[in-house]
């Protein structure tokens, strides 16, 4: 029998692996690669002379300071409170707790403008919250302040998202065996939960990070984009943009992408080792 | 350690799941918490524990009441069904666990705690694992370091919950004798939970049958095999037969039924309810005979033979090569003759919990 001779092969449960395969790599190449690679292509045009001159203008520097320094304090804002905000939704019933669970979604739903657009219109000096924070000296609108607010709105269910399913999937009998050997609340959070949480909540919280870096559309609402101020990275290579000044934008951008990547890297470095133990499940 | 018991109850969302346990289990015994699920046998021991809280009730250790204690404070070694070890840390770190959490008065020294360790290790034969972490083990492996972290703080009990039941036969029969042994060389007062009669048997001092939140029986093997205390405890020791009877005299009397091998019994006239187990009873053969043989199966040894009166169907199990079993093909017709069962009085109605009877061997598959 000629069949007999056939190679024997395996089949797979879905039809049209290579095809839908195909069909993605396609689409990541176009959407997410081609993009990256033409902005590091962008960049190199430069020079690195020229890349270096672009960088290290003082207005660059000051703009990519502001948003490391926003990004950052927003980043350390939510990494506690989305921790606090995920335990109250996971470990605790109330009334209204599926509401506060869909409000946590408002921030990636809502058009950053109007994120920003409101939040201008509650700070400034004569809205809601700016008139007594005012009075007690505080002003927000326009200042670093109002960029790590716009930041920290936008990025909080980053954390909160990464957290809940793993607090969620939390075997209670590792907390109830820690308690029959003596810990105390506290010694359970630190040395049974938090281990268990940790790679998410560091994969949640670089990716809150990455993203208030490259948050555009709220912060200039409300920071006022003063430059040396409150101007952040992203808004001067949409400066540098309109001015005809692709180069100039492109490093730009290109500072940020690296900033994100190194971030990611590492993150990813601590996630791995902090998972290393943990079980498939 | 004694443990006293008294009045408990427990309901769960208006679910009652202890309806009044009264139990005292002596300093140094070994006691098995047997029943199907939903019993209520876990969550006493989990009120042991301090894991969980009665409604109403009294709890004393050696006097002391645990009621007001927290499960951190009642240095208890609680073994969880599915050994819930801490994931991250080495088999070392979760044995050492208790004893590191202390508070730093009562702390012992990092080299106690190491050598202390090593001798639990030592004693539960797993001393080449210390450095592994649990993803590493086997099931019977992680078993053992589940119960060396809850001897390392040297508990004044030692609660199992079910535990042999997520692993295999093999293992199972191995733990069984080895923690028989545990037992008896750190002579501490140990409970486990589980659901498997010849688990509980094998290894308890005595066993304490539970039922939809209620203590059935207590006693050891023969006591509860011979002399089940009521129809769940005889239906959930593998009686699945039964029959109703007439008392007459402190006897069994029934059409094709022959009691002459039952004890006569000291209970008023009437009807009652008998209970048998398939294998004691023998089949004899009468053209006239009551019941009818409907199916015959082997699995080489014993013979199943399913009988039937137009009323009711059940099983009996006999010896293959018996000489009763000769001739006993589909379309006989038969009489039985009890060897051994349990009378219970009163009509029927006693089995209009019959579902109850098909109680699954082995309840849980993880």
């Amino acid at each position: 029998m000629s069949a007999a001779a056939a190679p024997i092969r395996a089949k797979r449960v879905l039809p049209g692996f290579s095809l839908s395969l195909g069909t993605t790599l396609l689409y990541v190449g176009l959407v997410i690669l081609i993009p990256v690679v033409a902005l590091v292509l962008k960049g190199a045009e430069i020079g690195p002379a020229r890349f270096w001159a672009i960088v290290t203008a003082p207005r660059t520097l000051a703009a990519l300071r502001v948003t490391l320094t926003a990004a950052a304090a927003a980043t350390v804002f939510n990494a506690f409170y989305g921790l606090l905000m995920a335990w109250v939704l996971t470990r605790y019933d109330f009334p209204g707790k599926r509401i506060l669970d869909a409000l946590m979604d408002i921030p990636f739903a809502l058009p950053t403008a109007v994120a920003g657009i409101s939040l201008t219109a509650l700070y400034s000096a004569n809205g809601w919250f700016g008139a007594p924070l005012a009075g007690a000296g505080i002003e927000l609108v326009y200042t670093l302040g109002g960029v790590i607010l716009a930041m920290t709105f936008t990025s909080i269910p980053f954390v909160v998202r990464a957290i809940q399913p793993v607090l969620e999937d939390l075997d209670p009998a590792l907390e109830q065996a820690a308690m029959t050997l003596g810990a105390r609340p506290f010694a359970i959070f630190r040395r049974v939960v938090l281990p268990a949480i940790l790679p998410a909540w560091l994969a949640g919280s670089t990716v809150a990070f990455a993203r208030s870096l490259g948050e555009f559309g709220a912060v200039v609402f409300i920071a006022g984009n003063l430059p040396f101020k409150t101007e952040i990275a992203a808004l001067l290579a949409f400066i540098r943009l309109e001015e005809y000044d692709y180069q100039g934008a492109a490093a730009i951008a290109l500072v940020l992408l690296l900033f994100a990547l190194i971030l990611l890297v590492v993150s990813n470095l601590i996630q791995f080792r902090a998972a290393r133990h943990l079980e498939a499940r | 350690m004694s443990i006293v018991i008294e009045h408990m109850t427990k309901s769960f969302d208006g679910t009652a799941v202890l309806r009044g346990i009264d139990l005292t289990i002596e300093s140094g015994e070994l006691v098995a918490l047997l029943g199907p699920s939903g019993s209520g046998k876990t969550t006493l021991l989990k009120i042991i524990a301090g894991l969980e809280w009665p409604n109403s009730g009294r709890l004393a250790v050696h006097g002391a009441d645990w009621l007001h204690l927290a499960a951190q404070d009642r240095r208890i070694g609680f073994v969880f069904q599915h050994y819930a070890l801490f994931p991250h840390m080495s088999v070392r770190d979760n044995i050492a666990f208790g004893l590191s959490v202390r508070p730093r008065a009562q702390r012992p020294g990092k080299a106690v705690i190491a050598a202390k360790v090593d001798q639990l290790l030592e004693f539960l034969q797993i001393a080449h694992l210390g450095d592994r972490y649990p993803a590493q083990l086997s099931g019977g492996q992680r078993q053992r370091v589940a119960l060396g972290r809850a001897l390392a703080i040297e508990p004044t009990v030692l609660l199992l919950d079910e535990p042999f039941g997520a692993l295999d036969a093999a293992v199972r029969r191995d733990l069984r004798a080895w923690l028989r042994q545990v037992h008896d060389e750190t002579g501490s007062t140990t409970i486990f939970v589980t659901h498997d009669q010849e688990e509980a048997f094998e290894l308890a001092d005595r066993v304490v049958v539970m039922g939809e939140g209620r203590i059935e029986q207590i006693g050891n093997a023969d006591q509860i095999h011979d002399h089940p205390a009521s129809p769940f405890v005889a239906r959930f020791m593998g009686a699945t037969i039964e029959l109703p009877v007439m008392l007459q005299a402190g006897r069994a009397e029934a059409q094709g039924l022959d009691p002459s091998r039952l004890p006569r019994r000291a209970l008023p006239d009437g009807p009652a309810t008998l209970f048998l187990r398939p294998a004691d009873v023998t089949p004899l053969a009468d053209p006239a005979g009551r019941w009818q043989v409907a199916h015959r199966t082997s699995n080489g040894a014993l013979l199943r033979l399913e009988l039937t009166d137009g009323t009711g169907q059940f099983g009996i199990d006999l010896p293959r090569r018996a000489p009763e079993a000769q001739g006993l093909v589909p379309g006989a017709r038969v009489n039985l003759r009890p060897e051994a069962g349990t009378i219970f009085p009163g009509p029927r109605a006693l089995a209009s919990q019959a579902a109850t009877a098909a109680f699954p061997r082995k309840e849980k598959s993880l």
